[in-house]
């Protein structure tokens, strides 16, 4: 009846984790009494839940984002604190079965649950109304991808009370990923919780792509799309080209484990090279696909607190684009050490290293639209003036690590390890920080707290630097990853910097914290009445913010790059037309969710082979979908009154603030 | 041979690389043996080539920012100027001049630093056939037909061709000391060719995560300081009285973690490419090996295994 489930899954004999579901439990409770005593339920449910409103959507991606980060960052610091503690042959808190899952809880956390979203759901506020539509192509679609991320994240979860986590590393490499090395369910909630929120993925590139292609406003040529938009359109190129292989890769996997299959086990014929080289083919593109994003995030940052035109628009796009194409044939440098002749290796080698050009070129224009500037310093500055300096130091450790010959020394050292940190955290983690600061009125209505953002930052730069540096040491010293414990006297002052570091860039987690506490107080003090708090160059500083719910009462019509920076100076902003056409819109829609649930209640049956639940679970997921597809109620028009109604309040409110400032 | 010159070259030429060397010792950067030193100039050069960019541009990020600070109103202010010929081209020529230099030197240092070309040295190599298991080494000295668990002794001066294979998961065989690594692989064998210049005990890990037990893989290389000295060492070892067949050998398969260090005086011969076929024996394609004459057969196998997977690693 429950297949392999029985009650030896829930891990009551572990402290940490015990304390850890009570505090989820305990918080889930007191959300869930709020919710009642409010009477917010339907609100949630109409509101967000089911709604296909891409600024919504973006909002509780990057709500799942912060969640994934304080779960992975658990992680981070249980991790550091076990190698500071467990060193000179001691053993530390941490035991191998526990140890080993976070590890690989944290990469899987950090890349696919924490950054995939903040990434994802700034695209989803932003892209949009950059370009000046209304909403994305597929709205449902958008809502079902975000509901299968929330499932993977969801299995993620679960697995920390019933049952267990992968214990391989975030790459799950067979044969130590296999049946029979890795006989536990650990395994098989990886490769759900990656397989569900994958395709999850995969819809999202679909969609943006099909968004930015078809739906630009009229006179919206591409090289007219503002630089974040085209480095997202460049991402989503790179996940619709690599996320399927992820996808084959697990399923082969899956079949390994489920059906006998010898895809990769070391008998009859599998050969484990293949998942090494299709999971990298995968995993190389998504950290461009991380990047990127990040880049353009840096670029409108910088633009507008310089009050200037980005410097070498052209450029910009040209070198996203090609580090989107070089991105894609460099995935052997993830294994030099595997025995590839020396002419494999030296090619993946000089092709990794001409991803430094554009990424250089990057950086030259960033410096150069500094130049003759009039630099404002608002924490998206801070972040990105950060950014610029610690990326290039990663940039050049990558460029290092790259070199075989060096490779086959720092090769899965903690070389290795703070390069990468030093580049996701540097450049994706820090671009997505000032994004969210930039944009947070934009979604929200009011600024944040600039104080408290200010304190998050020096935390989480200073500690970065305390918290990784010490590993390029370490790396050096002959120190590899995934180490549990320790015995070397040299080793250990490095150790101990590096999970001061850690506790340091918690309290810059806490600062920020603190700074949407602080910033949801003073929200009215902190009112964003234009909808445009930075005098921005793009379009989506021309609407309300929060902005309206159809984004645009009238399809702006574009010829230049800083289209509203333009509208601004012709004096077309903020212009009331004589009367208003009805909008187009789609209705919200529940069948996102229902298929989310029960494709998590799938993957968790397919963990525990229940399989009755897996084959209920996916004809309910069918039946919902079949519903949706007969279902011709799908949309409805926003009437001119309204609309009336809701541009007259905004452009009350702009003039109001326009004589308060005069 | 070059690294003299290199090392003159690069030594005291930046006060980062000269910090990092500092409190180094035992790592990649106190290497023991020409490969490790070679790889360190690599690391040195490169850096300092990178360096070149990297630092004017961090320099440039911080006086940017400060000079075209919002309250300085004396520094120009051009907010529509945003294009330049002349510095896209120099923006873009400066990358490419440094990765086409370093590309340059990656080609030619990959093809030097190619784990499987045997070391030009006027001895002749010592060959070892490694063996990773769950969690512990097995060496092979198949002309000495002896074989030692988490032990490596070899002679200093002389230089040491590996022969490397995995029981279970794949692991990465590593002397940090004494330069590259690499995977030992179930059913494949890769090979990797080191040398020891200086006597002294060097430890040696597993660089890939292979379960519960990795972080115990651990294990001493010992560079005797003369052949004598080694050759003293391999009569002990023969004088240990045990043996490793095929029942000890499948004991030792086992799991077990911080494994002591053991001898064993002989080996049955062909062991290593037993333990490569170990795998291969239900391959359709690959001809059964006759129980009655198991070793001729299977060392001929093994040959072939060993051409494929390698050639499967190549493309």
């Amino acid at each position: 009846m429950l297949g392999k489930l029985t009650l030896d899954a829930i891990p009551y004999h572990e402290p940490i984790i015990v304390v850890t579901l009570a505090v989820v439990g305990v918080v889930g409770l007191l959300l869930a009494v709020a919710l009642t005593k409010y009477k917010k339920w339907g609100y949630l449910w109409r509101e967000w839940i089911t709604s296909v409103d891409h600024k919504r959507l973006g909002i509780m991606y990057i709500i799942l984002a912060l969640v994934m980060l304080l779960r992975g960052f658990a992680d981070a610091i249980m991790m550091r604190t076990q190698l500071a503690v467990a060193t000179g042959g001691a053993e530390g808190y941490l035991p191998p079965e526990h140890y080993d899952q976070i590890f690989t809880a944290h990469g899987v956390i950090m890349i696919i649950f924490m950054a995939m979203p903040f990434m994802i759901g700034l695209m989803n506020i932003v892209v949009p109304m950059q370009i000046g539509t209304r909403d994305v192509a597929f709205p449902f679609l958008n809502n079902l991808s975000f509901w299968l991320a929330v499932s993977g994240a969801l299995l993620v979860n679960i697995s920390l009370g019933v049952g267990e986590f992968a214990k391989t590393g975030w790459v799950a490499y067979p044969p130590l990923s296999g049946l029979n090395y890795s006989p536990g369910v650990g395994v098989d909630y990886y490769i759900w919780a990656l397989q569900i929120s994958g395709i999850g993925t995969t819809l999202t590139g679909v969609n943006f792509l099909a968004t930015v292609i078809k739906m630009r406003t009229p006179g919206m040529k591409l090289m007219h799309m503002p630089i974040f938009t085209w480095t997202c359109t460049w991402a989503n190129i790179l996940i619709v080209a690599s996320f399927p292989i992820l996808t084959g890769a697990l399923a082969m996997l899956t079949l390994d484990r489920y059906l006998d299959f010898h895809f990769f086990t070391n008998d009859l014929g599998g050969n484990s090279m293949m998942y090494i080289n299709l999971f990298w083919a995968w995993g190389h593109p998504e950290v461009y696909i991380l990047v990127l994003p990040a880049f353009g995030i840096f670029s409108e940052v910088i633009s507008t607190f310089t009050g200037k035109r980005l410097f070498g628009y052209k450029s910009m796009v040209l070198a996203s684009g090609a580090i989107s194409v070089l991105g894609f044939i460099v995935w052997l440098h993830h294994f030099f050490t595997m025995g590839s002749s020396a002419n494999v290796n030296a090619f993946f080698g000089v092709t990794t290293m001409i991803i430094a050009v554009p990424t250089g070129v990057k950086l030259f224009n960033w410096l150069f639209t500094m130049y003759r500037g009039r630099l404002r310093f608002t924490t998206p500055v801070l972040w990105t003036l950060g950014f610029m300096v610690t990326f290039t130091i990663g940039g050049m450790t990558g460029v290092l690590l790259s070199v075989p010959g060096a490779d086959y020394v720092l090769h899965n050292s903690l070389f290795l390890i703070a390069h990468f940190h030093n580049t996701i955290i540097g450049g994706a983690v820090f671009g997505y920080l000032a994004g969210f600061a930039y944009w947070f009125p934009k979604a929200m209505g009011y600024t944040l707290d600039e104080k408290w953002g200010k304190r998050a930052f020096w935390c989480w730069q200073i500690g970065f630097y305390c918290a990784f540096m010490p590993l390029y040491v370490l790396g050096f010293l002959g120190m590899t990853r995934r180490l549990n414990h320790s015995d070397n006297p040299d080793w250990n002052i490095w150790l101990y910097i590096a999970c001061v570091g850690a506790f340091i860039i918690a309290l810059g987690i806490a600062c920020q914290l603190i700074q949407l506490y602080v910033s949801y107080r003073n929200r009215e003090q902190n009112r964003d009445l234009t909808g445009d708090p930075w005098n921005g160059h793009t379009l989506e500083w021309a609407s309300a913010s929060p902005p309206q719910f159809y984004n645009f009462a009238v399809e702006p019509k574009v010829d230049d790059i800083d289209a509203f920076t333009e509208m601004k100076e012709r004096g077309h902003a903020y212009h009331r037309p004589d009367s208003y056409a009805p909008i187009h819109m789609p209705k919200n829609t529940g069948v996102g969710f229902v298929m989310g649930m029960l494709l998590t209640a799938a993957g968790f049956g397919a963990v525990w082979h229940i399989w009755w639940l897996v084959i209920a679970a996916l004809l309910g997921t069918l039946a919902a979908f079949l519903v949706r597809c007969y279902d011709n109620d799908v949309d409805y028009y926003v009437q001119p009154d309204e609309i009336e109604r809701i541009e007259d309040a905004h452009l009350t409110a702009v003039q109001l603030d326009n004589t308060l400032k005069a | 041979m070059k690294q003299s010159k290199v090392s003159r070259l690069t030594g005291g030429l930046s006060l980062g690389a000269a910090l990092l060397l500092t409190g180094c010792e035992g790592g990649v950067l106190d290497p023991k043996g020409q490969v490790g030193i070679d790889e360190k100039n690599l690391i040195i050069i490169a850096t300092v080539l990178m360096l070149i960019v990297v630092i004017p541009v961090i320099f440039l990020t911080l006086y940017f920012a400060w000079k075209y600070r919002a309250g300085n109103k004396d520094a120009p202010y051009t907010p529509k100027w945003a294009h330049s010929t002349k510095i896209e081209l120099v923006v873009w020529l400066i990358p490419c001049v440094i990765i086409v230099i370093l590309g340059t030197i990656t080609w030619i240092s990959t093809h030097r630093l190619d784990p499987y070309q045997p070391l030009e040295h006027e001895q002749e190599a010592l060959d070892v056939e490694v063996v990773s298991l769950n969690w512990k080494w097995l060496f092979i000295y198949p002309e000495q037909g002896i074989a030692t668990v988490n032990k490596l002794v070899i002679p200093t001066g002389r230089p040491v061709s590996f022969r490397l294979t995995s029981e279970s998961t794949m692991n990465s065989f590593f002397i940090p000391q004494l330069g590259s690594q690499i995977y030992t692989m179930a059913a494949m064998a890769t090979r990797l060719n080191l040398i020891a210049d200086e006597p002294g005990t060097y430890q040696g890990i597993s660089a890939n995560y292979s379960g519960a037990g990795f972080t115990g893989m651990k294990f001493d290389t010992v560079a005797t300081a003369s052949e004598a000295d080694f050759n003293a060492w391999v009569d002990e070892v023969k004088a240990s009285g045990q043996a490793l067949n095929t029942e000890t050998y499948e004991a030792l398969t086992a799991p077990s973690e911080y494994h002591p260090v053991t001898y064993y005086s002989t080996v049955k011969s062909g062991l290593f490419d037993d333990i490569l076929m170990k795998f291969m024996q239900h391959h359709g394609r690959t001809p059964l090996a006759m129980p009655d004459d198991a070793m001729g057969h299977s060392a001929h196998q093994a040959k072939h295994t060993e051409a494929a997977a390698h050639a499967a690693v190549e493309e």
